[in-house]
């Protein structure tokens, strides 16, 4: 569905992504995992048509997503650091979310779980963090997107509200969407994916089943597969 | 495209500064016109505020604008969006809300002390201004990264364009005193659009006579029709060049 092809991107001399080749498929929840400097992030934007590749390219449903724009309206994106314009208020973002992408069938659980209507006349710069962190997860899950691109999901959030994320994500993943997450808190993505891609200075390491990861290293633990994987790296 | 320009003019007319401009506009029009029972002297006053300060203001606004939408561009670049559709929708709603409080501001009073052909000149040579600024400070802020590099190049534009031009201009023009400088003079003209428009409003004002035989060859090429089609043409030129190269950029931008 979301194939990247030896996508390669420099900024200056700093090699962010190296001839880096993945397939996504539909059905899959895949972590996206790596130190931190390893380029996660630039894959993501690249997906996302943020980041221009300098060579390589990456196909959506078999279309090249350079200068297409519509494919994204099957996408929901929540970035690692949710910026907003500082004077709109939570109910005016929403709004205009929804006036961009001019859908009809909203998904509002994350919205009233979060219980942002009580806060909707806030204005953003003066939100905390985690409120900011859930008004974009329920921006992402709002269009009820085929691709869910979460980065960094739970950083910053409540342990409460980092539950009902996490149990938002697993009710899409049976809907059969293709989940990519990245996050650092392994223990978090154990019973949430299927596949994991490892990536270390802009290169891809591999691209395995969580099955076959376990079987690799012995371990059964994520956390414990990846320390493997880390310390023979 | 409409949807963002709603919420780019949205936000900029409830702007402090977008109001302050059309207010001081207002009260500097209305001034220059009633110090003088001879409002030919107030279009002259007005001149050299729609030709110097309506640009400064322009560019450093709408640099330091798109600046500070950062956040609001990198939101909506994640969306199913057109690059240049979203680019073009800031840089409308920027020329539309400058040019409202320009022909609020000086259109007005324009309108009510000295609505003549010389009037129109300066009302439209104001509004080039405004969307010519507008689009040099969209380049400049879409090249550099910096905001205080940025807005460093917008001033430095700007002078250049009000000051530093000129001095160029006087200075060739002495030291190739000897020579027939006519014609190259009005080629000259035509790279600086702040030039361009004065000389444009001076020949309104028909005070040409005394600038000499230069001052006759310039009535004589932008008096006629041919001069004022292409002088029309080189602003248009200026208000479009500048917006379609920082679309190119833009477009190939990471965020």
């Amino acid at each position: 569905m979301l194939i990247a092809s030896n996508v390669t991107k420099t900024f200056g001399k700093l090699k962010a992504l190296d001839n880096v080749s993945v397939t996504c498929n539909k059905g899959q929840t895949i972590a996206l995992i790596g130190p931190n400097g390893s380029g996660k992030t630039t894959l993501i934007k690249t997906m996302l048509g943020m980041v221009v590749p300098d060579s390589g390219f990456i196909t959506f449903d078999q279309h090249n997503i350079l200068h297409s724009w519509h494919y994204r309206e099957r996408i929901g994106y929540m970035p690692q650091i949710g910026r907003y314009p500082d004077n709109m208020t939570i109910a005016q973002v929403m709004d205009m979310m929804k006036d961009i992408r001019k859908s009809n069938v909203l998904d509002e659980d994350l919205v009233k779980e979060f219980k942002l209507p009580a806060l909707a006349q806030k204005k953003m710069r003066t939100l905390s963090g985690g409120t900011r962190q859930k008004v974009s997860a329920s921006l992402a899950f709002l269009f009820n997107p085929d691709v869910l691109i979460l980065d960094e999901p739970t950083a910053g959030l409540d342990p409460l509200s980092s539950e009902i994320l996490k149990q938002k994500i697993i009710a899409e993943k049976e809907k059969g969407k293709l989940i990519l997450i990245t996050s650092h808190i392994l223990s978090e993505l154990d019973d949430l994916v299927t596949e994991v891609i490892y990536m270390q200075d802009g290169k891809l390491q591999f691209h395995k089943s969580i099955e076959q990861l376990q079987q690799d290293t012995g371990q059964v633990k994520l956390t414990q597969a990846i320390a493997h994987v880390m310390k023979t790296h | 495209m409409r949807t963002i320009v709603k919420y780019v003019m949205l936000d900029l007319l409830k702007n402090r500064i977008v109001m302050g401009y059309t207010l001081l506009l207002l009260v500097i029009s209305f001034g220059m016109f009633s110090i003088d029972a001879n409002s030919t002297k107030g279009v002259l006053s007005l001149m050299n505020i729609a030709l110097i300060f309506v640009p400064l203001i322009s560019i450093i606004f709408s640099t330091i604008y798109v600046y500070n939408s950062a956040e609001f561009i990198e939101l909506l670049v994640a969306q199913p969006l057109k690059r240049k559709a979203l680019w073009l929708s800031i840089y409308c709603g920027l020329a539309l809300s400058l040019s409202l409080a320009f022909l609020i501001g000086v259109g007005l009073p324009v309108l009510i002390y000295e609505s003549s052909a010389t009037g129109l000149v300066l009302v439209i040579s104001g509004l080039f201004q405004t969307l010519i600024f507008t689009g040099i400070a969209l380049l400049a802020s879409v090249k550099t990264r910096d905001k205080a590099r940025g807005i460093g190049v917008s001033i430095l534009t700007w002078f250049a364009f009000t000051l530093i031009y000129d001095a160029i201009v006087m200075l060739l023009l002495f030291q190739f005193s000897d020579y027939p400088l006519e014609k190259p003079m009005i080629a000259l003209t035509m790279l600086n659009p702040v030039d361009l428009s004065r000389i444009l409003i001076l020949l309104k004002l028909d005070i040409s006579a005394m600038m000499g035989y230069t001052g006759a060859v310039f009535s004589d090429f932008f008096g006629g029709k041919l001069g004022m089609l292409v002088s029309a043409i080189v602003l248009l030129l200026w208000a479009m060049v500048p917006v379609w190269f920082s679309v190119k950029q833009f477009q190939r931008k990471d965020l």
